[in-house]
C-alpha cells in the first residue's frame, strides 16, 4: 500500500514540477503584493508606521500557506470529481479510499510548504530584513504544518460538498471573509476595543496560524499564545479532517 | 464473477435503477450486457468495479464480496469506462507506467509492458504526447491499454464501441477478441446489439434494471416465436387478387403467417414470417404471386437479431 501511496504522490509532484515556475507565480503573487504596498510602500510613505512590516510579515506567511493549501485541494478535486474524472483511475487502484484522499491532503500541504517557505527569501528581498529568532523555528515549522493540513482539509471540505457548478461562486463568497478575518493585516488581541469583530476573527483557523507565527517571530507583539494556537489548529485539523473525509467518500462512491 | 440479487436504488430515485439482478460468468468469456441507455447497465458495473454501493444483494468476483474487499477486488480488474477518464496532465506513455505503479507493478514489469502494449494498441508514435487532442478511438484505445497494465483477469468495457468511427470500432473488436484469447474474462455493456451479436460468448438482457433473458446471441434468436423474415413488393399485371394471394402465401410450406405492410400507388408490400430457410421458400412465393395476377418487384430476406429479441421482450426496439 505504502508503495501505492507514492506513486499517487509522485504523479503529482511530477506533474507540479513541469509547472513550478507558474505554480509559484501563481500563490506568490498576491502576498508579495501585499508585502510590497502594506509593508514597505505605505510605511516609506510615512502612512504606517516602521513596526508594520514586522507584523504583517507572519500574518503573510500564515496566509500563503493556508489558501496555497485550500486552493491547492478545493480546484483539482471538484475538476477531478467533476469534469475530467482523472481520479478515478485513482480510486480502481488497490488502495483504500482514505489513503487516496490523504494523498491529496499530503500533497496540499507540500504546496503549501512551498509557497510559505518561499516567502521568507521573497520577504528579504522586498522588505530588507525579516523579523527571525532561531527559538521560535520549533513553533513555526508547527505551525506551518498544521496551518497548511489544515487548509487542505478546508479545501477538501469545500471541495467535495459544493456543488460543481457554484464552486466559482462559492469561492468568490468565501475567500473575502477568510482573507481579512484571519488576523493577517492585525494582532488579534488588539481587536479588544471591537469585541463582534474579535469574535468573528476567532472562529477563523487562519488567525492562529498568523498569531502562532506571531508568537514564534515576533514575541513582543501581543498575540495569542502558541500553545492555544497550536490547540486551535489540531482541533480545526480534526473537525474539517473529519467533513473533508465524509465529503470525499460521498463523492467517491455513489 | 456472480451478482446475486443485486439492487440499487439511487438517493431521490423513485425507482431501482438495478432491481434484483443476477447473473454469473464463466471465467475466459466475453459477457455482454445489453440494454437501451438507462437500462441499468452501468450501475451494475459501477457495484462489480467497488465505485457504487448496492442497496441489497451481493457480487462477487473470484470469490470475493466487492463490498467487503474491495483492495483485492481492484487489484483483479481493468475498468475502461464510458466517458473519458485519462489524466491529460501525462503522456500517453506516463499514463500506463503511473497506472501500473498505482497498482504496485515492479518498475522492469511495468515498462516492459507499457512498450508491448502501446505498440499492441498502435500507439508508440504518439507515447510522448499528452492525449488532450486525441481522437475517440485514441483515447479508447489508451484507455484499454491503460487497464491492462496490471494484468486484471477481468475487463470490464462500458460501452466500448460508443461514438468510434467503424475502422476504430473493428479495431477495438479485434483487441476485444484476443484478450479472451488470452484468457481474460471480459464483461462489457453495449445498447448495440451489431456488437453484442459479433463479440460475446453470452448476452444478458436488461430493461430497467431487470435481466430479461440469457444466452448465447444465437440461441436467444433461435428462441424468438418469429424466426426469419422475408419482405416482397408485388406489382399487379393484371386483376390482382390481394386476398387470395395472403391466403395462399399463409398456407406455403415453412410460413408463419404473413401480413400486408404497405400498398402505395398500386405497389403492395407484404412481410412474410418464416419458420425456416428464407431461401428455401421464394421460388413457391414467386408462383403464388404470378398465379393471383402480380409481378414481382422486389424481394428482401430479414434474419432475425437480437434487436428482434428485445422487441419480443420489451415490445420497444432499442433505440
Amino acid at each position: 500500500m505504502l508503495r501505492s501511496f507514492g506513486s499517487v504522490l509522485r504523479r503529482d509532484i511530477v506533474v507540479t514540477g513541469k509547472d513550478l515556475v507558474a505554480f509559484l507565480a501563481q500563490v506568490l503573487l498576491q502576498p508579495v503584493f501585499f508585502l510590497f504596498v502594506f509593508g514597505k510602500l505605505l510605511t516609506g510613505l510615512g502612512y504606517t508606521s516602521s513596526g508594520y512590516s514586522d507584523l504583517l510579515f507572519p500574518g503573510l506567511v500564515a496566509l500563503t500557506a493556508t489558501v496555497t493549501a485550500i486552493q491547492a485541494m478545493a480546484f483539482p478535486l471538484v475538476a477531478e470529481f467533476s469534469w475530467t474524472k482523472e481520479i478515478e483511475d485513482r480510486l480502481l487502484a488497490p488502495l483504500p479510499l482514505w489513503a487516496v484522499a490523504a494523498e491529496k491532503v499530503v500533497f496540499a500541504m507540500l504546496r503549501a510548504l512551498v509557497a510559505s517557505t518561499v516567502m521568507f527569501p521573497i520577504g528579504i528581498g522586498v522588505l530588507g530584513s525579516i523579523p527571525y529568532r532561531a527559538g521560535g523555528l520549533g513553533l513555526l515549522i508547527g505551525v506551518m504544518l498544521l496551518g497548511s493540513l489544515v487548509g487542505a482539509c478546508i479545501g477538501m471540505t469545500i471541495g467535495t460538498f459544493v456543488p460543481p457548478a457554484k464552486i466559482n461562486i462559492a469561492f468568490a463568497l468565501i475567500f473575502a471573509p477568510l482573507l481579512f478575518t484571519g488576523a493577517t493585516q492585525y494582532p488579534w488581541p488588539s481587536l479588544a476595543h471591537l469585541r463582534w469583530f474579535q469574535v468573528l476573527t476567532a472562529a477563523n483557523p487562519i488567525t492562529y496560524v498568523s498569531e502562532g507565527m506571531r508568537a514564534a517571530l515576533v514575541p513582543n507583539i501581543p498575540h495569542i499564545p502558541g500553545w492555544i494556537c497550536l490547540l486551535a489548529l489540531a482541533g480545526s485539523l480534526a473537525l474539517f479532517g473529519t467533513l473533508g473525509m465524509i465529503g470525499f467518500r460521498h463523492r467517491a462512491i455513489d | 464473477m456472480e451478482v446475486r440479487d443485486l439492487v440499487k436504488r439511487y438517493p431521490k430515485a423513485q425507482t431501482d435503477a438495478v432491481d434484483r439482478l443476477s447473473f454469473a460468468v464463466e471465467g475466459g468469456e466475453i459477457f455482454g450486457l445489453l440494454g437501451p441507455n438507462g437500462a441499468g447497465k452501468s450501475t451494475t458495473i459501477g457495484v462489480l468495479t467497488t465505485r457504487i454501493r448496492p442497496t441489497a444483494g451481493q457480487a462477487l468476483i473470484a470469490n470475493l464480496d466487492v463490498m467487503t474487499a474491495p483492495r483485492t477486488v481492484r487489484s483483479l480488474l481493468g475498468v475502461v469506462p464510458q466517458h473519458n477518464n485519462l489524466d491529460r496532465s501525462l503522456s500517453v506513455r506516463q499514463n500506463l507506467l503511473f497506472h501500473a505503479a498505482y497498482h504496485g507493478v515492479p518498475k522492469a514489469v511495468r515498462t516492459r509492458r507499457a512498450d508491448a502494449l502501446l505498440e499492441q494498441f498502435s500507439l508508440t508514435d504518439r507515447a510522448n504526447e499528452k492525449p488532450e487532442l486525441f481522437s475517440g478511438g485514441q483515447n479508447q484505445r489508451m484507455m484499454i491499454a491503460r487497464a491492462l497494465m496490471h494484468d486484471p483477469k477481468v475487463l470490464f468495457l462500458d460501452e466500448p464501441s460508443t461514438g468510434l468511427d467503424p475502422a476504430a470500432r473493428l479495431f477495438v473488436w479485434d483487441r476485444i477478441r484476443d484478450l479472451r484469447q488470452a484468457g481474460v474474462t471480459i464483461v462489457l455493456t453495449t445498447h448495440d446489439m451489431d456488437e453484442a451479436a459479433a463479440l460475446a460468448d453470452r448476452v444478458g438482457i436488461v430493461d430497467s434494471g431487470r435481466l430479461l433473458a440469457l444466452d448465447t446471441p444465437s440461441a436467444l434468436v433461435r428462441g424468438l416465436s418469429t424466426g426469419s423474415s422475408l419482405q416482397i413488393t408485388v406489382e399487379p399485371a393484371g386483376e390482382l387478387g390481394m386476398t387470395g394471394l395472403l391466403d395462399r402465401l399463409g398456407t406455403l410450406a415453412g410460413v408463419q403467417r404473413c401480413e400486408q405492410v404497405g400498398a402505395e400507388a398500386g405497389v403492395h408490400t407484404i412481410r412474410i414470417y418464416l419458420t425456416g430457410e428464407a431461401a428455401a421458400i421464394v421460388a413457391p412465393v414467386v408462383a403464388a404471386v404470378s398465379e393471383f395476377g402480380g409481378r414481382l418487384a422486389g424481394v428482401e430476406i430479414g434474419e432475425a437479431s437480437l434487436e428482434d429479441v428485445f422487441i419480443e421482450l420489451t415490445g420497444r426496439s432499442l433505440r
